[in-house]
């Protein structure tokens, strides 16, 4: 094992499926001679020639649709968003063309298509480049969603959704881009399958069921409640949104009986509001309290460092919904 | 700017500024593109080159417009009938263009159009009876009921896709058109959209991106001169709106829609312009849309005089005195339309007796490999 980078780890994964397969290639904005606004494709030009990585003019919508174009064919595209934010720039594309066309089709055409970019807070970039789309990408069926919050699972499972049929985002972010983990070397391959949420940290008193940057708050949160207050919570990375792992959260809960579901996108009709419905649909008996949610303020995403900070679900807010949870 | 005037006169094109036409090989006839409708320029001076087709194809050609306009009218009457839900928006008057470019590619070759897409999908060899039975939601339907009207497909035979959203197919199309490019074929790629597409920006982005990377692909635009219930004349900045894709430095040429051989030819020169690396081409072929603008359109933004007008240019009539200048008899002429009408009355049939899909389809297809969301 070596430590890696988050930003290293898909710069990886991109280069050895292009490498592995010759219909891979990149398209988005200074994705190729600039290497990527945050250097996620770096080098990656020189190495594979301006065709298989493009360049495009900031037009999210062409080059959106475009992208479905050559994937019915076979190719698998790779679009960089440079934030994804840009995502409702593209918003036809996406959701009314690329989610349905593999069902409006009757299954005649598949669409092998990968949205990848940064998304979320914490570096004061305001409104329209700050906001996390998860919650938004698995309201609608067709589309897989991803947003892996260490270098070991972003490389694995960007490999896998770069050779998925379906079309993938995933979802980066961009508090996560310089932060380090350990992932084998090149020469070792691994692919993280779809829909498999990963027990981070083991705990007995509560689940905290989080994913990509909002994770690594929630693991810090439980450093700090075991600490100070002596609660031991259970972190369950959720990794990917659509599919939802349930059963594995459902494992935790069996053994916790309380639930508290933590992302960066707004709590109004998000992923946790999602899984705390199917919670006591599915799974009411394991809660022995009533189980939460807990998201991004509903405001627009401001630019101050203290009024972003407030707003933002991270590691106090996390503190502050377990306490609040043990006190009832 | 035009008076209101000319909404109630929109018989005459004497009181229309023109913007004169750039000078090229491919220049468009120089006469405003008839947003008054009264004009065709079927005639009209164009440096286009236009063959002759030997009098088989041209028979061939007229089979399958009348094919369309049969399938076309069944459709019409069907949804009278109750056996069609949503919007359904037929290509009667239209057919022209959409046989004229079949004809002038080949198979392998990539086509993606419009809502208005029946015509393009039979000229590209789809079944009428699977059409038909598509369209009513019926089992036997090419996308089994789920796509309908609006969203023909036929990957075997490179029909990729008709779209419910004006102009969102053209940037497939253009991906389709990069696909042959990096893969190093010879693919073209051409998109059909009507003159309202011009007006969404996803259209200039995607002329743009093809002409920046000189795609193989042909944008179509079927000028009826309707953007759905509004003439274009209320809408457009410019008059002729093949001068748009010029600002892009593409190739761009008017022409005459409604006439198979002449959309032959400019298809033709466009697809040896893509497969030589020249880059795109931009077609405006002038038709007109003799039947609403969908099924239960009212038509209260036309006098039926206007409509009765284009009789005399619509692509049936038009090849039809081909025909007879070719010494086609009319005997002949109505031997073919009564085996079409024929061929028709079965696909309906095909169609009526197709049953419906079981239940259990509405939930397969959402994803590749699986039968649900997976949620």
């Amino acid at each position: 094992m070596r430590r890696t980078t988050y930003i290293q780890a898909i710069n990886e994964a991109l280069r050895e499926e292009m490498q592995r397969d010759e219909d891979v290639f990149l398209i988005g904005e200074d994705v190729g001679h600039y290497g990527g606004l945050f250097r996620v494709t770096r080098n990656l030009l020189d190495e594979f020639g301006e065709k298989r990585v493009l360049d495009t003019p900031i037009s999210e919508q062409a080059f959106m649709g475009m992208a479905l174009g050559a994937a019915t064919v076979g190719m698998r595209p790779v679009v960089e968003l440079m934030y994804m934010d840009f995502t409702l720039v593209a918003a036809d594309q996406i959701f009314n063309q690329i989610a349905k066309y593999r069902y409006m089709t009757g299954g005649l055409l598949k669409v092998p298509l990968v949205i990848r970019g940064q998304q979320g807070g914490g570096k004061r970039y305001g409104s329209q480049h700050s906001q996390s789309l998860d919650s938004l990408y698995a309201h609608f069926p067709g589309i897989r969603v991803v947003a892996p919050a260490t270098p070991y699972d972003a490389k694995g499972l960007l490999k896998t959704a770069i050779r998925d049929d379906n079309p993938v985002a995933f979802l980066e972010h961009k508090m996560l881009y310089f932060t380090r983990g350990e992932a084998p070397p090149p020469e070792e391959e691994y692919l993280i399958p779809l829909g498999k949420a990963d027990v981070k940290r083991v705990g007995k008193d509560l689940t905290i069921a989080a994913f990509s940057f909002c994770l690594l708050q929630a693991l810090e949160a439980a450093e700090t409640l075991k600490d100070k207050h002596g609660i031991s919570c259970e972190v369950v990375d959720l990794r990917t949104v659509e599919p939802l792992d349930t059963e594995t959260v459902w494992e935790s809960v069996a053994k916790t009986g309380r639930l508290l579901a933590v992302h960066e996108s707004y709590a109004n009709c998000g992923v946790g509001a999602e899984l705390v419905a199917r919670a006591y649909e599915e799974a009411p008996d394991l809660l022995r309290a009533p189980a939460r949610r807990l998201g991004m303020a509903p405001v627009s995403i401001p630019v101050s460092r203290v009024l972003e900070e407030e707003a933002l679900p991270w590691k106090e807010e996390i503190i502050a919904s377990v306490l609040d949870m043990e006190r009832r | 700017m035009k008076s209101a005037d000319h909404a109630s006169e929109a018989t005459t094109t004497d009181d229309v500024a023109l913007p004169a036409p750039a000078e090229a090989k491919t220049d468009g006839p120089g006469h405003p593109a008839s947003i008054t409708t009264d004009v065709l320029p079927s005639d009209s001076a164009t440096e286009l080159v236009v063959p002759a087709l030997p009098t088989d194809m041209l028979l061939e050609m007229y089979r399958m417009a009348v094919t369309i306009r049969l399938m076309e009218e069944a459709l019409l009457a069907a949804a009278e009938e109750g056996q069609i839900g949503g919007a359904m928006h037929t290509a009667i008057g239209h057919e022209a263009n959409a046989i004229g470019a079949a004809y002038a590619l080949r198979p392998g070759d990539y086509v993606t159009c419009t809502y208005r897409g029946h015509h393009h999908g039979l000229a590209w060899g789809m079944n009428p009876g699977r059409a038909i039975a598509e369209v009513m939601g019926r089992s036997d339907g090419f996308a089994k009921g789920k796509g309908g009207s609006m969203h023909f497909v036929s990957p075997e035979l490179g029909m990729m896709g008709a779209n419910g959203i004006v102009a969102a197919q053209a940037p497939h199309a253009a991906g389709l058109a990069l696909a042959s490019y990096l893969r190093g074929e010879e693919r073209v790629a051409i998109t059909f959209f009507g003159d309202g597409a011009l007006f969404q920006g996803v259209m200039h982005e995607t002329f743009n991106m093809a002409a920046k990377w000189k795609l193989p692909l042909i944008f179509y635009c079927e000028n009826n001169r309707y953007s759905e219930m509004t003439p274009i004349w209320r809408t457009s900045s410019i008059e002729d709106i093949f001068l748009f894709p010029r600002a892009y430095g593409m190739a761009s040429v008017q022409i005459d829609g409604n006439d198979v051989e002449i959309v032959h030819a400019a298809v033709s020169e466009a697809a040896e312009r893509a497969r030589d690396g020249s880059g795109p081409t931009f077609i405006e072929g002038i038709t007109y849309r003799l039947a609403g603008h969908m099924a239960g359109d009212l038509e209260t933004y036309r006098p039926p005089e206007e409509v009765e007008k284009q009789q005399a240019y619509e692509p049936l009539t038009v090849l039809r005195r081909k025909l007879g200048a070719r010494g086609i008899s009319e005997d002949q002429i109505a031997e073919i339309d009564e085996e079409v009408d024929e061929y028709i009355d079965e696909a309906v049939a095909f169609a009526e007796n197709s049953p419906w899909p079981d239940r259990s389809e509405t939930y397969l297809d959402v994803f590749a490999g699986s039968t649900s969301s997976g949620g």
